[in-house]
């Protein structure tokens, strides 16, 4: 998996997502629940002030990054662990494949990372002869189905209905029993329990890591990425560069911030802070510990116009209230970061030749700038991609460029303008209705194959004017 | 501890000094004043019993028993919850305070009677003590840190506090002495910190659990019990 999903073009993508009644359904109704249950545990606090504290922290970090990874990395090679700090995705696959061969593993289990599916990392493992089992239930959904690509970062099968898993563990895992999500879930709980006890090597994601002590949290609900951390003999742990901070003390309020916003309780159950590998006489945890730090095109970001979007927390809060995502789904955005928040982040690790899109998937209308709780500007941050695709990538919609060159060229000449202004409503003519336009020809027909446009007026303005001047008609 | 390696980390952060626009940062950065307090506010002025009263409350909404007792009836209420919880295999920590609660009788004495096998963790024992913890139907441990906002126990391991008596049992049973009860996540974060400031090392793991198990990944329906245990009991004891 990489960070890019599916094949086809973004309006393909789009049309199969707005023709996808389940998943909009399913889309809608998780939108819905989460935003809810968000509202009532965030009602009970002073929120403004504590994204505000979460903003604070995020901005402090990022600005001083050089100095919390140094001292980051120190604090884990005192405890033990190793560091490599890899500034593309193919330096910390190379890395892992090296532990990987050292330890002549077979079995990897792995908890929820974005991170490691926007490097690709299971095709690196699966290269170097691996097995990798995703852990996470709906990863491992995902995973037994063929490798099906995630559609939300919190709740990554949130497109499949239970039926659907029903038949894919039916035909896959041998499972026998109805489509009840409790007996699906109890068939999981079996077969990863196996393959926890089973595992070489266990890699996780890093929600945060603490400069200060060379720790690092890990958020869940299932408790897979305690397993994951230990049972096998030996840990790798992934992390994007940016997500650190300096204290236990601004942990706790990331965290905080975290669990309210991507699902809306006040902790998850199981947060787990980790150092090192195990100590001399311990009996479980890792034996041996690396840290994987990755830049991966984070860096560029840093400095520039879009800094503030390497706050992000990973929550997918400004996914929920998204009215955009709500319609075409997380797999139109053709990335692993979807919803707003996806369509800040991909282009810019991605590039705008494959994302270019992305930042006009929206309305502005603001609703992920107010649900980010370390405050990024986000939709501030879509208009200013959209700047640069049409200044200085010019790489603005081909409709949108026909249409301001047309009216460029109409509007330089007033002879020109005044043919156009009234030859318009004779053009149009054939395609009018009355006084709206629902088949409309070129350019428009996008528009209108989902509403009307309305006609031209019959009369022009200067016309109606002129008349009324001599006393014509009012 | 051996020292562990650190590679390609100047090229690395060099990269994102100069695209900060500035020198490597090297002189000890002091914390930061923030300007920003709120986590400060949450309970702020809550008595210990008040304390308790949301640690109760909560713990519905995280489907988990919660069951109030002191020193002397601790022995019944336990043997009473492990009975709720099938009556079967048990392993613990490795922990003095067992005993000094007037626990032994009951571990090492009524339950095993009662063809209850009640595996304590030994961690001479390696990797037996996974096997054990593996097939037990209960697992019981101590909360060092209560949090009553979320009704959450701090658990750190050593070699005689196994993470995976808190994992791997089918239920999980939590004492809490009411003397650990703290507002919320703030003032456990600050504990920790001073443990680490005074040159203690800071546990290789430390869990923060709120519950049972659970998870909402099919159709957003939740389920309890996922990876880790089906069930979650606390037993507070009044040590006050």
């Amino acid at each position: 998996m990489t960070m890019k999903i599916g094949t086809g073009q973004f309006k393909e993508r789009v049309d199969q997502g707005i023709n996808d009644s389940f998943m909009r359904g399913a889309v809608a109704g998780a939108q819905e629940r989460i935003g809810t249950r968000r509202n009532d545990v965030i009602s009970e606090l002073n929120w403004e002030e504590w994204r505000s504290h979460g903003e604070e922290i995020r901005q402090h970090v990022l600005e001083h990054l050089d100095y919390y990874l140094e001292q980051l990395s120190e604090n884990v090679a005192k405890r033990g662990g190793h560091v490599f700090f890899a500034q593309t995705g193919e330096e910390a696959n190379e890395y892992i494949q090296q532990v990987v061969a050292k330890k002549d593993a077979k079995k990897v289990v792995k908890s929820k990372s974005m991170v490691t599916e926007e490097i690709s990392l299971n095709t690196a493992l699966e290269q170097a002869g691996c097995e990798v089992i995703e852990t996470d239930l709906g990863e491992y959904i995902l995973q037994v189905d063929d490798h099906d690509p995630p559609s939300h970062i919190v709740v990554p099968a949130l497109h499949k209905n239970k039926e659907k898993i029903r038949d894919v563990f039916s035909e896959k895992l041998g499972y026998q029993l109805t489509s009840k999500p409790e007996e699906l879930a109890g068939h999981a709980r079996k077969k990863l329990r196996e393959e926890f006890m089973a595992a070489d090597i266990g890699i996780t994601g890093c929600n945060f890591a603490v400069a200060e002590t060379g720790s690092f949290s890990l958020v869940t609900n299932e408790g897979n990425a305690d397993l994951v951390t230990s049972l096998p003999k030996t840990q790798i742990t992934v992390m994007g560069m940016e997500r650190l901070v300096p204290t236990f003390e601004e942990m706790e309020v990331l965290v905080s911030l975290l669990t309210r916003s991507a699902v809306g309780q006040k902790l998850t159950s199981y947060i787990t802070v980790l150092t090192g590998p195990r100590e001399e006489l311990d009996v479980d945890g890792p034996e041996e510990f690396h840290l994987v730090i990755v830049d991966n095109g984070r860096s560029n970001i840093l400095g520039g116009d879009f800094q503030s979007v390497l706050q992000c927390i990973r929550c997918a809060a400004c996914v929920n209230a998204c009215p955009v995502y709500r319609h075409v789904g997380g797999h139109s955005y053709g990335s692993i970061y979807s919803g707003p928040i996806g369509a800040v982040l991909s282009p810019l690790l991605g590039g705008y030749d494959e994302y270019k899109e992305l930042p006009y998937a929206s309305s502005l209308c603001a609703a992920c700038t107010d649900a980010c709780p370390v405050k990024i500007p986000l939709h501030e941050l879509l208009l200013k991609h959209r700047q640069i695709i049409v200044e200085k990538e010019g790489k603005a919609p081909i409709s949108e460029k026909l249409a301001m060159k047309a009216f460029g060229l109409g509007a330089a000449s007033p002879l020109l303008y005044k043919m156009g202004s009234k030859i318009a409503p004779m053009a149009m003519n054939p395609f009018t209705d009355g006084d709206k336009i629902s088949k409309g020809p070129g350019p428009l027909k996008a528009w209108t194959e989902i509403r009307e446009f309305p006609a031209p007026n019959k009369e022009r303005f200067r016309d109606w004017f002129k008349n009324r001047e001599k006393g014509g008609k009012q | 501890m051996m020292q562990g390696t650190i590679q390609n980390r100047d090229a690395f952060l060099n990269q994102i000094a100069s695209r900060l626009g500035r020198e490597r940062l090297s002189a000890p950065l002091p914390r930061p004043a923030w300007q920003y307090q709120p986590q400060d506010e949450v309970l702020k002025d809550a008595t210990v019993n008040e304390l308790v009263e949301v640690l109760k409350t909560h713990c519905l909404k995280i489907h988990t028993s919660f069951v109030m007792t002191d020193l002397q009836n601790l022995p019944e209420t336990l043997e009473k919850t492990i009975a709720d919880y099938g009556n079967e295999s048990i392993v613990t920590w490795k922990d003095q305070r067992f005993s000094d609660w007037g626990l032994d009788p009951l571990l090492k004495d009524t339950l095993p009677r009662q063809n209850i096998d009640v595996y304590e963790w030994d961690y001479t024992r390696g990797a037996e003590n996974i096997r054990q913890a593996e097939k037990a139907n209960i697992g019981i441990t101590i909360s060092e840190i209560t949090l009553a906002e979320s009704g959450t126990v701090v658990l750190f391991s050593d070699k005689d506090r196994g993470r995976t008596v808190s994992f791997l049992p089918k239920t999980f049973i939590c004492l809490i002495p009411k003397s650990t009860i703290v507002p919320r996540m703030t003032q456990a974060a600050r504990i920790m910190r001073e443990k680490h400031l005074q040159g203690n090392n800071i546990s290789s793991c430390v869990n923060f659990i709120t519950g049972p198990s659970n998870s909402a990944d099919i159709e957003l329906e939740l389920v309890v019990g996922v990876h880790g245990p089906v069930k979650a009991a606390y037993i507070l004891i009044d040590d006050l």
